[in-house]
């Protein structure tokens, strides 16, 4: 065996014989995975509508058959308008739809339960969808890319932005601050082996680990949540790849920064965990952020890499249209990679890397 | 043998305010079980980090077996064995698996070396797949031995190895150094344990990032001079304040279950036995003692 062969077997232990961050590693990506894609939905199905027509016309009866076809909406009947309100109070409905017809013209008025802001701002556009159906110059929406607005998918890229931090950053600055700690890492770099290859060692079980990660994510992706697939899962890979690399970066960079696990644990998780579900684009948009946080944002490299993503996952748009994020990320990982470079060959003093 | 293992010129090692190692000088011969004696903070530990190439020394020079520390950190890593501080083996990994690794990364096998560690691994091999972890900590501290020997070196390095291990395991190590030093392997050693001190041929005592005396311990404990007694009495803390308020008595301190004095040329103790039953201690018994090396520390330790 190698003395390389003999490192990457001797992480490969301390990776599988941690049962506890095993099962983490490798349960956590698929709970997130199936929680945000089922779960916690922001499409709405079954919206319950409760209808108060003061006087029926062929076109109300259209608007309520239509309602009543629909998916989207389970009908709860045509009530008195203090039944409807009643109703609304005591939350056996979503949202109530006025039909009023004055001089001959339908015009409505929707009253939505916004209690869950969310749910309330789906269930009247879904509402309003249904009766501007009805106009005489009818309004086109049609929702691109992801046509039934769907948001399992929607989260697939976000996820993997925050698993690769996960194993990649915590996991190597943990482990190799570990050995730091326990003084086994002064036993290694007293050996005759090269301090870049005993690094390489650290981080090569690793990356295998989130390539394994990656297949289970992607497969899991492309068949249960549904993802279209297509020839984009090459650069959705490539990329992935590249992001990986970065994290590992982090990871070292941070390892080589702090001294015990703890504070390697707190400044993964503050420095990068954190921004990467508040400041990334996952769960809250770029575009409404203050300025400031649009700013801190862009030096986040999850926020490239789920933009790139989405563009390649959702979008199905191809490389040359990522080409921006993926310098961006290329640039990143470049940087990180010199600077903790530089950071471990100072600490070990006058000893090359 | 008259080369010396390890030559240490003007070693000084900083970190921030703090001097670690100040000045330091030595010299170490081929063979020999040299020991360093200091309590902890003495710079030991530091002195160790820059003789096994992990640090480079602020100014001066240390060459080992020849090869300068800085310089020849390359060939000389892989000819110095070194078991630092705590025992740094790799809790969840095997007994075997972490002698595995360690020959592996010096690209030796286990069975070429096996005759230098038998004498202690055989106790190890009836639990080969026992994690490091789950051992004792004598266990243990043969296991690190182990490792750090797999490669056969020509000098050992060993930083406080029986700290943290009980009294016997204690003895039964330094048993094992003697039988390493019969196949010619230089061994440093350093402990804080001031008794252990009369296992090595030659030692260093060091306080504070300074060598304070050099040579055997037989030598050093026969430089204390011949003032020193054993004082005992039910009372020992009543007997310590009397006997520090006298005049002729240049230092009292505890000793394991005795007092020591160290008394100034004036001292008598029959004389002093009288006036402590003046001062009410009845059974005071004062009889002369022979120093040791803790008594020589106390003592150098207080002039600074």
């Amino acid at each position: 065996m190698t003395i390389f062969q003999s490192l990457i077997k001797k992480e490969a232990l301390h990776i599988v014989r941690d049962r506890r961050t095993m099962i983490i590693t490798l349960v956590m990506p698929l709970v997130l995975l199936l929680l945000f894609g089922f779960a916690i939905s922001m499409e709405r199905n079954d919206v319950r509508v409760a209808v108060v027509v003061d006087r029926h016309t062929p076109q109300t009866r259209e608007i309520v058959a239509r309602m009543q076809a629909d998916d989207y909406f389970s009908f709860t009947g045509i009530v008195s308008e203090r039944e409807a309100e009643d109703m609304l109070r005591r939350g056996e409905t979503d949202a109530i739809l006025f039909l009023r017809s004055e001089d001959g013209r339908l015009t409505a008025h929707i009253d939505a339960d916004a209690s869950n802001p969310v749910v309330g701002q789906a269930s009247s556009a879904y509402i309003q969808n249904l009766v501007s159906g009805n106009a005489k110059v009818p309004v086109l929406t049609s929702t691109m890319y992801n046509p039934q607005l769907k948001s399992a998918y929607n989260f697939v890229p976000g996820i993997m932005g925050m698993i690769f931090i996960l194993i990649c950053a915590i996991m190597t600055s943990v482990s190799i601050v570990s050995e730091k700690e326990t003084g086994t890492m002064d036993l290694l770099l007293v050996s005759p082996v090269k301090p870049g290859v005993i690094i390489f060692g650290k981080l090569v079980p690793y990356f295998l680990l989130s390539c394994v990660l990656l297949c289970v994510m992607l497969i899991l992706a492309y068949t249960v949540l549904g993802l279209p697939v297509s020839y984009t899962i090459v650069s959705v890979v490539v990329v992935s790849m590249l992001y990986v690399v970065l994290s590992l970066a982090i990871g070292l960079l941070v390892s080589t920064i702090v001294s015990n696990q703890v504070s390697a644990l707190i400044v993964s998780a503050v420095l990068f965990m954190l921004p990467v579900i508040m400041l990334s684009g996952m769960i809250f948009p770029i575009d409404n952020m203050p300025a400031f946080f649009r700013w801190v944002s862009c030096v986040i490299p999850a926020r490239w890499y789920i933009e790139a993503m989405r563009k390649l996952m959702i979008q199905q748009l191809e490389f040359r249209y990522i080409l921006q994020e993926f310098f961006i990320l290329l640039g990143m990982t470049v940087l990180l990679l010199v600077l903790s470079i530089k950071k471990f060959n100072t600490k070990h003093s006058a000893y090359e890397f | 043998m008259t080369t010396p293992a390890i030559e240490i010129n003007g070693l000084t090692k900083r970190y921030g305010s703090l001097t670690a190692l100040d000045d330091i000088s030595l010299s170490v011969n081929t063979g020999e079980m040299f020991g360093l004696i200091g309590p902890d903070g003495a710079g030991k530990s530091s002195l160790y980090r820059i003789l096994a190439t992990l640090m480079a020394p602020d100014s001066g020079s240390a060459s080992v077996l020849g090869l300068d520390t800085v310089k020849d950190y390359r060939a000389l890593r892989l000819r110095i064995g070194y078991m630092p501080e705590r025992f740094s083996l790799y809790p969840d990994m095997t007994v075997m698996e972490n002698l595995h690794f360690f020959a592996s990364l010096f690209g030796v096998k286990i069975e070429d070396n096996y005759d230098l560690i038998a004498p202690f691994f055989g106790q190890l091999e009836k639990f080969p797949d026992r994690m490091a972890g789950k051992l004792s900590g004598g266990m243990k501290q043969k296991l690190a031995l182990s490792c750090a020997l797999i490669h056969r070196p020509d000098i050992l390095l060993l930083d406080e190895p029986t700290t943290g291990v009980d009294a016997v395991s204690r003895s039964e190590f330094w048993d094992m150094l003697a039988t390493l030093r019969q196949k010619e392997i230089t061994i440093l050693v350093s402990t804080s344990y001031m008794d252990e001190a009369t296992r090595c041929g030659r030692i260093a005592m060091m306080d504070r990032g300074h060598i304070l005396r050099v040579g055997t311990p037989d030598a050093l404990a026969a430089g204390l001079g011949e003032n020193l007694y054993n004082a005992v009495s039910a009372d020992m803390f009543g007997l310590l304040s009397a006997l520090r308020k006298l005049p002729e008595v240049s230092d009292c301190y505890t000793f394991g279950a005795t007092l020591h004095v160290v008394g100034s040329d004036r001292f008598d103790s029959a004389e002093a036995e009288r006036r402590l039953r003046r001062e009410g201690i009845a059974d005071a018994r004062i009889y002369p003692a022979k120093g040791n090396i803790e008594d020589l520390f106390i003592k150098l330790a207080g002039n600074e």
